[in-house]
């Protein structure tokens, strides 16, 4: 992680031109169903709810990646069980018949979200408090083992699936909406991205955001203040598990439908592309990535059936020739800003 | 007992396998620190270039020359064009720009040649199977796999131990700005050892061919199980990657011939095989990760 990104994350107080910028992206957001209505394109709502969800997905890795200096390779696993947590609490709400005989079922979304954000914390404080005794490559590939565990762990289950996955017939209800309707998930999803940014912003720039940005630059010399760098770590890490485990259930509702594809290594290496694409530990950075991978493989998809060919060279691209991914690019294009 | 030392000798001859991409893979760490995830790719497209060539040719000389060229070609192409701007950055953009690689490898063969599995014959010479002990008939083209992987093996200790190359590849391993302050042409010895290492993976790759399937995405699988290999040798231990290779071949062979068995005195037919699959692939995971726990260097550590 280079030096300057410090700056990047300290307090600063908040400019009117950053608050309007965020404003208008709100506004932005909130009015893009109507427009794409208005527009004779309602099949793109869609699209931009798997933006948001895979931004709140990255957005939590980032916060280990980026903010922690945790390259963890393995956030599909968190990704992946919030998904079969939903999974299985509706298999267990239709079949009527409780998980492990003890949690009965549900198809309630504001029971499946937390339900899946705990879940995904507590392997995230597992797996966590194990995979951080290393550091460097080894925690790269430890987080990769754990979760290539999960992953196979569940292609075996066949109660949930196996290879196949499992279908969810409905999406989990919210009070009376019909979360059906496209534009209904998407502001469910806009409501929780919302949250979850507000959230990683107060986090970022608050004093466990500094510490822990001190820590990513040099552990030895926040363990010589006093700090003790593997409880911030741990923290950070299970926080970002749980956003991504947040993001998974929302995911499985999304495609009504959960299957160990969530859990490939591959599916960790998309969401660390988000990340770069991005732009590493900045706080918009991930959901530019995720809308900027999500737009590029649909997009390609419709030209070409090999578009990971052209995806390829233009990550290449993105990772040899611009610092900060594309959130970088933008702060250099912005006048009167210095490019860092 | 006879299925036993079968099992054996399948763990031992998937273990040099996966010794072959795990030396080259572990040199390049040790000495480059750079993770390449697309070492995978070499090996495909090592098996790929021998296929080619045998189906174009005929001639099994030929095409594991052509083999080992494609993946040494290959190879070259990409430390020089790629990896040659990644030995400064950090391992995040290392394994963005090797995934990305992946991604173009793949696709470049799905163009080339498909997405039809290749079958390749084994050799004629090495064709049939030897007694090896009375009721114990072993395939020759798996015990010639065994004898190649433990003679390279051999190779590389000497070259290694023995050599002025090798000597300069240990000082890399442990202390790459003083080789470079030496007056030593990294530069050199970087494309070198990044050769070495694409030769062994596109000689695993070319060797695989007749056993497994020829397809994409066959280098992802044995690419990450070739990290668990190298994590738990000790990253830039090449007799950490022998030992480890061993290590994962056979504890990873033995899991799947023989947890089925176990599992089904527990519960049905169908269900112990597919928890028994789950349960054996996890294995070398969790091996890992203990070995991590316990030594977070692994078990041969290079960097003392």
């Amino acid at each position: 992680m280079s030096d300057n990104t410090i700056e990047r994350a300290a307090p600063a107080p908040l400019a009117i031109g950053t608050l309007l910028a965020t404003l208008l992206l709100a506004a932005a957001l909130i009015a893009l169903p109507f427009a794409m209505q208005a527009l004779g394109q309602p099949a793109l709502v869609p699209l931009a709810s798997r933006v948001l969800i895979y931004a709140v997905a990255a957005a939590s890795l980032n916060l280990a990646l980026g903010f922690g200096g945790m390259v963890s390779f393995g956030h599909a696993a968190f990704f992946g069980v919030g998904g079969y947590v939903v999974g299985i609490l509706y298999q267990s709400y239709t079949g009527d018949e409780p998980f492990l005989g003890l949690i009965p079922g549900t198809d309630q979304l504001l029971i499946t979200l937390p339900a899946a954000i705990l879940v995904a914390g507590l392997l995230a404080l597992v797996i966590g408090a194990l995979s951080l005794r290393t550091s460097g490559v080894q925690f790269i590939m430890i987080t990769l083992a754990f979760a290539q565990m999960l992953f196979f762990l569940f292609v075996s289950l066949k109660v949930y699936g196996g290879d196949d996955g499992m279908t969810i017939r409905r999406r989990n209800a919210l009070f009376g909406l019909n979360t059906r309707d496209d534009a209904t998930f998407y502001f469910i999803c806009l409501a929780v991205a919302a949250v979850v940014f507000l959230l990683f912003w107060r986090i970022v720039r608050s004093r466990f955001g500094l510490v822990l940005a001190g820590i990513r630059q040099n552990e030895r010399r926040m363990a010589a203040i006093g700090i003790a760098p593997y409880r911030y770590k741990l923290a950070a890490f299970v926080i970002s598990g749980m956003g991504a485990g947040l993001a998974g259930a929302l995911m499985a509702n999304y495609m009504r439908f959960v299957s160990p594809d969530m859990l490939h290594w591959t599916k960790s290496g998309e969401l660390m592309i988000m990340v770069i694409l991005g732009g590493v530990g900045t706080l918009l950075g991930p959901l530019l990535g995720a809308a900027a991978l999500v737009t590029l493989e649909t997009v390609l998809t419709s030209w070409t059936e090999h578009w990971q060919l052209v995806l390829g060279p233009v990550l290449l691209l993105v990772v040899l020739f611009t610092q900060g991914g594309l959130n970088g690019l933008l702060a250099r294009l912005r006048p009167g800003r210095s490019a860092r | 007992m006879t299925l036993v030392l079968e099992q054996l000798l399948n763990g031992l001859q998937f273990g040099v396998m996966l010794f072959l991409l795990a030396a080259g893979l572990t040199l390049i760490f040790g000495i480059m620190g750079v993770i390449n995830l697309a070492h995978g790719s070499l090996y495909m497209v090592g098996a790929y270039g021998a296929a080619f060539v045998a189906a174009q040719t005929g001639s099994v000389v030929l095409a594991i020359l052509g083999g080992l060229a494609a993946a040494a070609i290959a190879g070259m192409a990409m430390e020089l064009v790629v990896l040659r701007r990644l030995y400064a950055r950090d391992h995040l953009d290392q394994v963005l720009a090797t995934f990305a690689l992946i991604l173009i490898f793949n696709q470049g063969v799905t163009i080339l040649f498909g997405r039809q599995p290749l079958f390749v014959s084994v050799p004629p010479a090495l064709n049939g199977s030897v007694q090896l002990l009375p009721g114990l008939a072993y395939p020759v083209y798996r015990l010639a796999i065994i004898a190649v992987g433990l003679l390279v093996a051999l190779g590389l200790y000497l070259l290694i131990n023995r050599t002025r190359i090798g000597m300069l590849v240990r000082a890399g391993a442990t202390h790459r700005e003083m080789v470079r302050a030496l007056g030593v042409d990294i530069r050199l010895l970087y494309t070198a050892v990044f050769g070495l290492g694409a030769l062994l993976a596109g000689l695993a790759g070319l060797m695989a061919g007749p056993i497994l399937a020829v397809q994409v995405g066959m280098g992802e699988q044995i690419l990450i199980t070739t990290f668990v290999v190298v994590v738990i040798g000790g990253v830039g231990s090449i007799r950490g990657a022998f030992f480890g290779a061993l290590i994962v071949g056979l504890v990873d062979t033995s899991l799947r011939a023989f947890l089925p068995g176990l599992l089904r005195h527990a519960m049905t037919g169908s269900e112990a095989d597919a928890l028994a699959a789950g349960l054996s692939s996890m294995g070398i995971y969790l091996l890992m990760a203990v070995v991590l726990l316990v030594r977070p260097k692994g078990l041969f550590p290079a960097h003392v």
